[in-house]
């Protein structure tokens, strides 16, 4: 209520602008005219005379010069009188008093928010106490803004980095992991968790840089499940199944019967063919039956990508070729399979042996010649 | 509130506008004192509520509101108080804000001080100062408005460009807008004597001192964005003839050319249709400049945010303004009273010289800003003109204009004697003489022509110096006589010669900077020493710190003469987090006029870090000229005197010649 208070205020202090010479009865005042300005001018000849600031015979002529402007000017002054129309100081009073409001109003209104009330800085930071919910995009602010001034609170870095990595801010998680490893030590988690967040910044490979990362942990303690589990990654994603499954299956044996990780370990371990389907437990099986037929293209989806993506850094793994043009041709691109034979063929091309194993892989797959 | 309110008053000063353009115009027509005085209180009221408005987002700025899109666009929280200020301007919409609140400024100062005005001039001007502002309040609100709001606020601003977070941004838009817009007071002027078919003794004696006014800012304006980007843009360049540059170049031409001519108008009331028009054009190229960067048809630092319909808006309006007031200027010049006579070798004919060079100056600038750009949009051709074409262009017109300079002011009014001037110019002459022959035994390297240019720029200044010696009788007279008459000497005099000296300062600083500026360019270690011009410049060593919203790199640098340690100079590279964009602060060391610049580049793995260092002999000469010029600007402008051309009585019968 109070802003159309303002408003109302505003218009009628700009009305009154308008109104304000009309009401005043024109009477005709003191006004520049082209006569005064000579009278002036001649004034000052006679003062600069006097000081002694130009000779004489040069005011003489200027003074003659300026006579004679005057004399033309006083001849051409308009004489028109003042005047004063009734009629058309109505007219704009009422332009006064009804356009403008409708002018600023018809303006305003689809350009305005006249229902949006301020929000300074001051008022933000008291928070929810203003009743407005606070976002987690918010919160994350504030905690860098925090840190920005206190970058050695290693504790605001601990929390902070699984909240940006969780957003999907991969590259900012991994900055947050390095800061909370300088502030706040060593550790095989930390490490682990750093090596996780290079890879999901990298798309899920393992890189050489996440993996030294993993190496690190497992050095601090040998039995760190994550590092463990992404070492058998990496070892799966450089297509070396049988070390993966080594691993993986080291890891399962140590590992507790209620570790929540154990179901994605068993599947994994399905994937590179070193496990039996036995040792999947029955409640990963009802899982992977119960997931909805979008979630498993995503999940296959995913896995195809990234094995397109190691290809591309390491081209020599025939057998990772195939499969990538499998793996296309059973999703049903089959213009992408064509696309990876393509790059297949060139990435082996030097190698005459592999060259021929591609090219029969390929037979088989109906993509020969 | 504080947004809204600002929204709305802004919105209130664009229904004021349109009644001041329209009510005194009518009041002016059936002679009417109530419906003219309209003008000046709306005026006045425009400048309240427009005010208010920049007041609004001033504070919403400094509140840091990110309710407010343009808010949350261009400021971060933790940014320091001067570039939240700054920052207002520091972004299209805000800056525009700026431009109508200066413009409503003027209008309001028009009104409040223009009591000698005759009342229908006063109301015509003020008509058409509303007609400009109309137009650029509802460019605003439809296309830029800074008032638009965000529902639900982000916690944090966007930051503003690094670049722009300077104490710059403080001084250079200000001061370039009240030059720019300063001009729309001649034009507003121009128009009205147009309109009503007369223009008086009053009208000239108006129009000198606000041309002034605008023209001083916009020299200060100029040299204070040179000089930034000097200093900020780490390549130690002062100008670049991009289309920006042009764009605040060409008013300074013609605005330039418009102060003579008009200094003719209020003298000797001849050269009164020029007069209309070099203001007309002034204000033009004004407008022409405020589109080129505006509307994104140029990219460059100037050009915040690209928007065609901003673009259209803004060609629009100009070919509405130039258009309308050109052909007006066709229409109606012939019917103005015409002015006196003089002869050509007189004062008056210097200025015809003058303005004639400098208008042919301006259509060279003019020229190499339109021309790539035409060639880009019709041709789909991509060029750039710069220094080489201005070179050939630019710079002889320039020379000849800078050779007549110190004739102009020793000529007398109405008819000179040319050959008598010359004999009391000798001095100046040999002055510059000797300075040929020093730069050229001194000199190593560099062009033959530079000797020659500042043999130029000291026959400028002797010139000046030359003029006010006469003026005072100092030599001829004693020392008491000569105090007096140096008090005694109206202060416009004394303004004309300290800005022909600046010119001259500015040429030394130009050609010297330009002709003997040394660089070196290297990746350097630490402790390892650079050899410039005399100077050796170590690398003491890289440390980080942590600014209020960027981490710096600093690098620190001993810099010594001859073995003797002089200074430490830290040249810094700021990165932002939020912009994730970083800035080069360069490290200046001056000594007399010459400046040691080092600015640094990319740091590699290894500790080694890219650095640019330059010698720059008489840089700072270039701006100590425009400031000379403004300066002069000034006393010229506080000479309350009139102006009377008195001629000298006449010794000989000459041919006289039409002023027009």
């Amino acid at each position: 209520m109070t802003l159309w208070f303002v408003f109302a205020l505003m218009t009628v202090a700009a009305i009154f602008a308008v109104l304000w010479p009309l009401g005043r009865n024109g009477r005709a005042q003191d006004q520049g005219s082209e006569v005064a300005v000579y009278k002036d001018q001649l004034a000052e000849i006679e003062r600069d005379l006097a000081a002694g600031l130009i000779p004489a015979p040069d005011a003489e002529a200027a003074r003659v010069e300026i006579s004679r402007r005057l004399l033309a000017a006083a001849a051409s002054e308009p004489a028109m009188a003042p005047k004063s129309n009734l009629k058309w100081r109505r007219a704009a009073a009422v332009l006064a008093l009804a356009g403008l409001p409708l002018v600023a109003i018809g303006i305003y209104m689809p350009l305005g928010s006249p229902r949006l009330q301020d929000f300074p800085l001051a008022q933000r930071e008291r928070g929810s106490g203003s009743g407005v919910a606070q976002s987690l995009e918010n919160l994350v602010v504030q905690v860098q803004q925090h840190l920005e001034k206190n970058p050695t609170d290693g504790r605001g870095w601990n929390v902070l980095a699984p909240v940006l990595e969780r957003l999907g801010r991969f590259d900012d998680a991994v900055r947050a992991y390095r800061n909370s490893l300088t502030y706040n030590g060593e550790s095989a988690e930390r490490r682990s968790d750093l090596g996780e967040a290079i890879s999901a910044a990298a798309g899920g490979v393992v890189t050489v840089e996440a993996k030294a990362e993993f190496e690190r942990a497992q050095a601090l303690n040998a039995d760190d499940p994550k590092a463990n589990y992404f070492l058998g990654l990496a070892a799966e994603q450089d297509g070396r199944k049988d070390d993966a499954a080594t691993i993986w299956r080291a890891l399962l044996a140590k590992a507790p019967a209620d570790a929540p990780w154990r179901a994605l370990v068993q599947s994994s371990l399905v994937r590179v063919g070193g496990g039996t389907m036995p040792a999947l437990s029955d409640e990963t099986i009802a899982a992977s039956k119960d997931m909805a037929e979008g979630d498993r293209n995503a999940m296959v989806r995913g896995m195809v990508d990234r094995l397109a993506t190691r290809l591309k850094q390491n081209g020599d793994d025939v057998d990772g070729w195939l499969r990538l043009v499998r793996a296309y041709l059973v999703m049903g691109e089959r213009d992408k399979a064509m696309g990876a034979s393509a790059d297949a063929r060139q990435a082996v091309a030097s190698d005459a042996e592999r060259l021929r194993q591609l090219n029969e892989g390929l037979m088989t797959l109906g993509l020969g010649g | 509130m504080i947004a809204e309110s600002g929204h709305y008053a802004l919105v209130l000063a664009l229904g004021l506008a349109l009644i001041q353009s329209i009510v005194p115009l009518i009041g002016a027509r059936l002679n009417d004192v109530a419906l003219m005085n309209v003008a000046r209180s709306t005026a006045l009221a425009q400048l309240l509520f427009v005010g208010a408005s920049f007041v609004a987002l001033v504070m919403l700025h400094v509140n840091s509101d990110f309710s407010v899109a343009n808010v949350y666009e261009n400021s971060h929280s933790m940014k320091p108080l001067l570039y939240k200020i700054t920052g207002v301007w520091g972004n299209h919409e805000g800056s525009m804000l700026l431009w109508v609140s200066i413009l409503a400024l003027f209008g309001g100062l028009v009104a409040a001080f223009g009591n000698n005005l005759p009342l229908s001039l006063r109301a015509h001007v003020l008509a058409v100062q509303a007609w400009v502002a109309s137009a650029f309040y509802l460019f605003i609100l439809v296309t830029s408005n800074p008032f638009l709001r965000i529902a639900s606020p982000p916690i944090e601003g966007r930051d503003l460009n690094p670049v722009l977070q300077d104490i710059g941004l403080a001084v250079h838009p200000p001061m370039l807008y009240l030059g720019y817009v300063g001009f729309s007071i001649s034009f507003s002027f121009a128009i009205a004597a147009l309109m009503e078919g007369r223009i008086d003794a009053a009208w000239a004696r108006w129009v000198r001192p606000w041309t002034l006014v605008a023209w001083i800012f916009l020299t200060l304006g100029i040299a204070m964005g040179s000089y930034w980007a000097y200093y900020e843009l780490g390549w130690g360049g002062w100008w670049f003839w991009d289309p920006v540059e042009n764009a605040s170049l060409m008013p300074w031409l013609s605005g330039t050319a418009l102060l003579h001519s008009a200094l003719v108008m209020e003298k000797r009331n001849a050269l009164k249709v020029w007069t209309i028009l070099l203001s007309i054009l002034t204000f033009s190229l004004s407008l022409l400049g405020t589109f080129l960067v505006r509307s994104g048809v140029i990219t460059s630092v100037h050009a915040f945010a690209t928007d065609p319909t901003r673009g259209v808006f803004i060609l629009l309006i100009l070919c509405l303004f130039i258009g309308g007031s050109l052909a007006l200027f066709a229409g109606r010049a012939t019917s103005l009273k015409q002015g006196g006579l003089f002869a050509p070798i007189s004062r008056e004919g210097a200025l015809v010289l003058n303005n004639l060079l400098l208008t042919v100056a301006c259509a060279v600038v003019l020229f190499g800003t339109l021309y790539p750009l035409a060639m880009e949009m019709l041709a789909d051709f991509k060029m750039s003109v710069g220094a080489p074409f201005y070179n050939l262009t630019f710079a002889p017109l320039f020379t000849l204009l800078l050779l007549a300079v110190p004739f102009g002011p020793m000529l007398a009014w109405k008819r000179g004697d040319l050959l008598g001037v010359t004999q009391r110019l000798l001095a100046a002459g040999v002055a510059g003489l000797v300075a040929v022959a020093i730069a050229w035994g001194w000199a190593s390297g560099g062009s033959t022509l530079a000797p020659l240019a500042i043999g130029l720029g000291i026959f400028v200044i002797g010139g000046a110096v030359t003029d006010i010696v006469e003026r005072t009788g100092l030599v001829r007279l004693p020392f008491a006589t000569v105090l007096h008459r140096a008090r005694g000497m109206p202060r416009s005099a004394w303004g004309t010669a300290f800005a022909h000296a600046g010119l001259g300062v500015a040429l030394i600083g130009i050609v010297c900077e330009t002709t003997w500026n040394s660089e070196y360019i290297a990746t350097m270690k630490q402790n390892d020493v650079a050899q410039i011009a005399g100077f050796d410049v170590k690398l003491d060593g890289l440390l980080q710190r942590q600014g209020p919203n960027y981490r710096e790199m600093i690098a620190e640098f001993n810099v010594s003469l001859d073995g003797k340690p002089l200074s430490v100079m830290t040249p810094s590279k700021r990165s932002f987090t939020t912009r994730g964009s970083s800035t080069t602060e360069a490290a200046l060391l001056t000594r007399g006029a010459s400046q040691l610049y080092i600015s640094l580049g990319e740091a590699n793995a290894e500790g080694a870090i890219a650095v640019r260092i330059y010698y720059k002999p008489m840089v700072l000469m270039i701006w100590w000229g425009p400031v000379l010029m403004a300066f002069g600007g000034v006393l010229s402008l506080s000479d309350r005197r009139l102006r009377v051309g008195a001629p000298k009585p006449a010794r000989a019968k000459q041919r006289l010649q039409p002023a027009e």
